[in-house]
């Protein structure tokens, strides 16, 4: 079997486009709304889900056909908390000032729909490499609104991109004002909405 | 043979070894990350106090060395821990502050200048910090640089009581020694106020020392005498003579 068959490869491109979590499943939008306020924990938050996504997928694939039917999501939740909290405990080793930035949304990614989702509704069918390239893909698509919202929300909301300075002081001599609003979570409501828009009028096909 | 996954036994075996399996992978990650971490979290605190000293925007080697350039003695009393600085050779203390907010522990440092003409002493520079604060209102006590510079130059000290004046209050009615609370965030401000009082209250005599009597006789003596390592049994049989002869 070809590591990238044509199957394979509408398995990692599916989630970033039809079948994307965000857009398509409006899965994981808590966590996509509290983390965006700056650029940076957006793309550390994005890197992590990935990362528990895909291995999450890997060992619960593997796993699959001993796992009791009836403790299945108990199974499925250990090995998520215990993936998470090695994330967690990595970050705290050695990105401590993310680690304090992200707090309690990390632990968070525990509950995150698109994990839940990805493990019962594909892990647990599918073989591990498929289930590795649905994490992967699943992944790269809850990262890659983050990253959209989150440099959208610090580039008006302060000014700055991944805390340097991109808006020149000349603007502000001529009377420009950062939007408080857009550091405020409800902004980052409102502009997945119009990225949901964006993407459903220009991009999404029809089956 | 095909196991039977959903028999009960199967059931019981498998979470066992499962959960045995995850609980020795965290120990393991636990302990291989600890000293890191411990690293981490001791260059953090030393950040903050940095902070307190109006010292930001340093990276973590940097605000190492100006640590040890500035810090020069740790003093503890009574469960307080008051750090010695000196900036420009002027002496600079700095308190480490402990209370509670609204949904969690709150937390800080106030450098204090002396001051003659504000009752002694004036705040320098201060830096709070949270647990778990909302974001954007209890959390600004930690984010908003502004506002913690809003102490700078306050005074803590009323020049007749020599009660704790300096305040987190709604309305400032006296710019000398009030600071305006954080808008939306009326608890986790008067919080911060407790925090203060507490802090500054111990050596005004305004709030109890959080130690039970004998504790604190002991470390009286300790700091009369000048000695550090005098044994208990030692103290024990001074206290007791003290008694008696005030008997």
């Amino acid at each position: 079997m070809a590591l990238f068959s044509k199957q394979n490869k509408e398995v990692f491109t599916n989630p970033l486009n039809l079948d994307h979590p965000i857009l398509g499943q409006v899965l994981g939008i808590c966590s996509a709304l509290a983390v965006t306020s700056q650029l940076k924990p957006a793309i550390v938050m994005g890197l992590a889900v990935t990362v528990i996504t895909a291995f999450a997928n890997v060992i619960i694939s593997i796993i699959r056909n001993t796992i009791p039917n009836r403790i299945r999501i108990v199974v499925q939740l250990v090995v998520v908390a215990a993936l998470v909290t090695i994330v967690s405990q990595i970050l705290k080793a050695f990105a401590y000032d993310v680690s304090v930035q992200l707090s309690v949304y990390v632990g968070l990614i525990i509950t995150n729909c698109i994990l839940m989702g990805r493990l019962e509704a594909f892990a647990m069918q599918n073989k591990p490499w498929p289930s590795f390239l649905d994490g992967v893909g699943n992944g790269l698509g809850y990262a890659m609104i983050l990253v959209i919202v989150g440099a959208v929300r610090e580039l008006l909301g302060r000014g700055t991109l991944l805390g340097f300075q991109i808006i020149p002081d000349a603007c502000y001599d001529f009377g420009y004002v950062n939007n408080g609003m857009m550091t405020m979570p409800a902004m980052a409501l409102i502009l997945v909405g119009c990225v949901i828009w964006v993407h459903r009028a220009y991009f999404y096909k029809e089956k | 043979m095909k196991l039977n996954t959903n028999s009960n036994a199967y059931i019981i075996i498998y979470s066992a070894i499962l959960v045995v399996i995850v609980a020795f992978l965290l120990a393991f990650v636990y302990q291989a990350l600890k000293p890191m971490q411990d690293a981490n979290v001791a260059l953090d605190v030393k950040k903050q106090i940095l902070y307190s000293l109006n010292i930001r925007d340093l990276d973590g080697a940097e605000a190492e060395a100006k640590y040890a350039e500035l810090i020069n003695d740790t003093m503890d009393f009574a469960g307080q821990k008051i750090l010695m600085a000196e900036i420009n050779e002027e002496p600079i203390m700095i308190y480490e502050m402990k209370g509670m907010g609204l949904w969690g522990g709150i937390s800080g440092y106030m450098s204090v200048r002396l001051d003659p003409e504000k009752g002694g002493f004036s705040v320098y520079g201060a830096y709070f910090n949270h647990e778990s604060e909302t974001a954007g209102l209890g959390a600004e006590i930690k984010d908003s640089q502004e506002w913690q510079e809003k102490f700078i130059g306050k005074r803590i000290l009323d020049d007749d009581t020599k009660h704790v004046v300096l305040s987190v209050v709604k309305k400032v009615e006296n710019p000398e020694c009030q600071v305006d609370c954080v808008t939306g965030a009326t608890l986790t401000s008067n919080g911060v106020d407790e925090m203060i009082k507490r802090t500054f209250g111990l050596w005004t005599g305004e709030y109890d020392v959080d130690m039970d009597e004998g504790e604190l006789e002991k470390l009286m003596l300790k700091m009369a005498l000048g000695i550090d390592s005098i044994s208990d049994s030692k103290i024990q049989k001074m206290i007791k003579v003290k008694k008696v002869g005030e008997e």
